[in-house]
């Protein structure tokens, strides 16, 4: 058949077409991702047995009650939201200044130099970043040297030392691990903000300025509000990759367990792969509800 | 005024963990992380290339992205032909499926693809490592295509059929040139990213060891750590190179999208 | 003869829209055929189903007297030139007119000499080498202009190619493609929402509205004799009576009347023989140059406009003034109901 008449024939049946090209990913899609999801419900029903540590596969409902009953476990799923829910808000605030500084007050070379400089750090590996930090937190370390310089050092003790939030050394404290999660995820709150911010139209700064506002009364009024979406789609990237992450706890971590970790710890040495899928059907559920409401602030179209 | 200076200053702070680590690997001091380090060398990186496991590590690393990208590409690639302009019933839910991968976390991938590999009793190996990171490394090259795509405006392919180019020459000649320059970035950040792929790597890989499981262990038990710093300052020029050139490659520029 | 294009109950549905609506027409060989209408009118539409953009639910398109519905658009003797110009943007001017016939496997010279003869045609023999994105917008309409006939199609689509030029360059480009078709005799069809370039440039006029043709016909025609309210309001500036208005009138069924043959005259003055004559009270006069265009408001409320010639004496009348609309009896063109 020549490259024509197939070619004729696909524009007479474009639903053949459309198959020919969703097929193979489909395909794969289906197998290895759908298929693995569906794997990872369906072994989060079944159970292990507890004298021969075998997962035993019939459906019960016994892994989930183990979820949710167990003190330690709820406790743990808490203290993973409540950090998701401080690093989003650490990120928006830290972000604002940059965000706008970079949409609406800089100019054609600062403003691409500060597009690349966010970026930069955004592209460059994980795993290496978090390892920057177990090396700026440590003891001997920068910031240390820094606090010790500038005489700071007590206000760091002090703050080490206050339950909840403390630890034995920045590089192994919920303080720590804080920043690095802040840190990480910084470049995905201010680019969404900085691009929502970009689309608040000139005319509508001056038309507020026309009817007598203050710069920082337009801020407040005109520009953040506008803002919101993007401040709700830099969220959802916070929000549900502090809650999924294990490394960063692992790396800087502090005694607790984090929901990712507990993930890890238990398909690994416990071998209780049950457990580990039903909690990590937390994070799945936790999500999907995180970008209902999100869509609700208009994230969807600022994405 | 304050903004300003907060902009500045929040832009630093992005920037001073990486350049830290690059300066580490240059320390003469072998133990402890000290700050300011003592003296600057270059032994560390001869070290580290005489190391065979680092070598070893560096080339399944290699061999995972290159069959991951190219898998990818080609799926991703077409996925995107598919979905790009089309309408018809389920496409929607065949949009929030190929975004899946990458909004819901790492290790709900990880932990989904063990749980596969459990229930079919199938052994980690190679291929599951690279059955892991093509999934999301589609779905990369796949929002580069399509994003391209959507820019097109569609009365070029009519044009084209117009004047008498079929699908295949329309193709040929209209679309892969436009394309072309998404399809590649797509792949090379597909390739930075499996390159750098930890997170799922871990619940697919068993004895398998790539560079960043490498890196990952070290973390726990370091032998020399300025090595480690070394492969930190390998992994960030293999990332950062092909990042880099992909962003390049897809800014708008006037030679590819004629205004009116 | 055959005809070139013919439209045999042909219908195209969107889900709940009929963007085109059991439409039936010909377009003879060698005229110049204009579509017009508001937008979402269907002339689009009608235009993409000659090209072979899209097939029709219902009926068939026929060319040359052959149904084509099977037919793709690549293999159709017929060219579009589009609204944007869909010019290829990583290809020069020359390598763009010569698409046609690389596509169909002419040698690079042959081409290359025809695709420099079509630029000549189009007085853009020294822009070869350029890109789309160097040249103006209206250099870049006859690009798209030659790249479309260099094919020497049986039929030229042509949609809406004037909208994005100003006013003056409009004006140039009407006359150019006017002797442009007379010289080459190629069957133009033409896609316009503007009624002026319809009436100065084609031979036949169809109106579109809703997905229906109200009326074609030749432009003289059409602005003379419209068939409906909607053809008369659309072409021309005409005031419409539906029949309350008529009836109230005192005449029987609804008709409509052009701002020119109407004439504004004194409230005592008594109307000639073989005239109507209506009330009314003035409420705008707008200076147009030659012409002035007065509003007045009837009984009714309804408000209806002439147009003046600068040379009538209105000898007082000015806004406000109560005053008579008359006109011909004769002049007044009857409508079918709508």
């Amino acid at each position: 058949m020549t490259m024509r008449a197939a070619s004729t024939f696909f524009w007479r049946r474009p639903y053949w077409y459309l198959a020919l090209l969703l097929v193979p990913p489909l395909l794969w899609f289906g197998t290895v991702y759908l298929g693995s999801l569906f794997a990872l419900l369906a072994q989060s029903f079944y159970a292990i047995d507890d004298f021969t540590a075998q997962i035993v596969r019939e459906p019960t409902l016994a892994t989930y009650r183990q979820l949710v009953t167990q003190p330690a476990n709820v406790d743990i799923v808490l203290r993973t939201v409540s950090m998701a829910v401080a690093v989003t808000i650490a990120c928006a605030l830290i972000a604002l200044p940059i965000a706008t500084y970079m949409a609406r007050h800089a100019s054609g070379r600062m403003k691409a130099l500060f597009y690349v400089g966010v970026m930069l750090p955004m592209w460059t590996s994980y795993l290496v970043k978090v390892y920057s930090w177990r090396l700026l937190l440590a003891k001997e370390g920068i910031v240390a040297w820094f606090l010790g310089k500038s005489g700071l050092s007590g206000l760091l003790d002090a703050l080490l030392a206050t339950p909840g939030i403390g630890g034995p050394s920045l590089s192994s404290s919920y303080i720590g691990m804080f920043l690095v999660f802040v840190y990480m995820w910084l470049p995905f709150m201010i680019l969404p903000m900085a691009a929502a911010l970009e689309r608040v139209p000139g005319s509508l700064i001056q038309a507020s300025a026309d009817l007598g506002a203050t710069p920082s009364q337009t801020f407040r009024n005109v520009v953040l509000p506008l803002a919101v979406p993007g401040i709700a789609a830099g969220s959802v990237f916070t929000f549900s990759l502090t809650l999924g992450d294990y490394i960063i706890p692992s790396v800087v971590g502090a005694p607790g367990y984090f929901i990712g970790m507990m993930v890890y710890v238990q398909q690994g040495t416990a071998g209780n792969i049950p457990l580990a899928a039903a909690f990590s059907v937390v994070p799945i559920l936790l999500i999907f509800v995180y970008l209902s409401v999100a869509r609700r602030f208009g994230a969807f179209d600022a994405l | 005024m304050l903004t300003r200076l907060g902009a500045f200053a929040g832009l630093a702070f992005m920037h001073i963990p990486v350049l830290v680590i690059i300066l580490y690997a240059f320390t003469t001091e072998d133990r402890t992380y000290q700050f300011p380090p003592p003296g600057l060398t270059f032994k560390w990186f001869e070290v580290a290339f005489a190391r065979s496991d680092i070598w070893q590590s560096l080339t399944l690393s290699l061999g995972v992205a290159a069959c991951a990208t190219t898998i990818a590409m080609i799926l991703g690639t077409l996925a995107a032909f598919a979905l790009a302009r089309t309408t018809f019933r389920g496409r929607d839910a065949l949009t929030v499926l190929f975004v899946l991968p990458i909004a819901l976390p790492g290790i709900v991938t990880g932990i989904a693809l063990l749980a596969v590999m459990t229930l079919g009793r199938i052994e980690p190996s190679f291929f599951t490592i690279v059955a892991g990171h093509a999934t999301f490394c589609l779905v990369i090259v796949y929002n580069n295509v399509v994003a391209r795509l959507r820019r097109l405006p569609s009365s070029w392919v009519e044009a084209s059929m117009d004047l008498g180019a079929d699908g295949a020459q329309t193709l040929r000649y209209v679309l892969l040139p436009q394309v072309a320059t998404a399809f590649l970035a797509g792949g090379m950040l597909a390739f930075a990213l499996s390159f750098d792929e930890i997170i799922v790597t871990i619940f697919t890989a068993g004895k398998e060891r790539t560079l960043p499981i490498w890196f990952f262990n070290e973390l726990f038990r370091p032998r020399d750590r300025p090595v480690t710093n070394v492969v930190a300052v390998i992994v960030i020029a293999v990332t950062l190179l092909p990042i880099v050139l992909a962003y390049y490659l897809t800014r708008p520029d006037d030679e590819h999208e004629t205004a009116r | 003869m055959t005809a070139a294009i013919e439209f045999r109950g042909v219908s195209r549905v969107y889900g709940e829209v009929r963007a085109v609506d059991d439409v039936s027409f010909t377009v003879e060989a060698g005229e110049f055929f204009a579509m017009l209408g508001p937008s979402g009118s269907g002339k689009t539409t009608c235009l993409r189903l000659v090209a072979g953009f899209d097939t029709p639910n219902q009926g068939q398109v026929l060319l040359d007297g052959a149904d084509v519905s099977a037919v793709p658009p690549y293999e159709r003797n017929v060219n579009t030139v589009f609204q944007d110009y869909a010019l290829f943007p990583h290809m020069t001017v020359l390598e763009n007119v010569a698409y046609g016939p690389r596509v169909r496997g002419v040698a690079k010279s042959d081409r290359q000499a025809s695709a420099r003869e079509m630029l000549e045609l189009v007085q853009l023999g020294a822009q070869g080498d350029r890109r789309p994105a160097q040249l103006s917008g209206g250099q870049r309409q006859r690009v798209a202009l030659a790249r479309a006939l260099i094919n020497h199609p049986r039929v030229l689509l042509l949609d809406e190619p004037l909208g994005a030029l100003d006013l003056k360059l409009r004006e140039e480009m009407q006359i150019e493609l006017k002797s442009l078709q007379k010289k080459l005799g190629i069957t133009f069809v033409y896609v316009t929402h503007d009624q002026g370039e319809a009436l100065s440039m084609a031979d036949r006029v169809a109106v579109f509205n809703k997905g229906r043709i109200e009326q074609l016909a030749a432009p003289r025609e059409l602005y003379l004799r419209p068939a409906t309210a909607f053809v008369a309001r659309f072409v021309g500036s005409a005031n419409v009576a539906d029949s309350a208005l008529a009836q109230r009138m005192g005449l029987g069924a609804p008709f409509a009347i052009r701002a020119e043959n109407i004439d504004v005259q004194a409230e005592s003055v008594v109307p000639a023989p073989d005239t109507v004559s209506v009330p009314g009270a003035v409420v705008a006069v707008q200076f147009h140059g030659a012409a002035s265009r007065w509003q007045v408001q009837l009984e009714g409320g309804e408000v209806w406009s002439a147009l003046l010639p600068d040379s009538r004496r209105m000898n007082g009348l000015s806004v406000g003034s109560r005053v008579k609309l008359t006109w011909p009896r004769d002049a007044a063109v009857p409508l079918t109901p709508a």
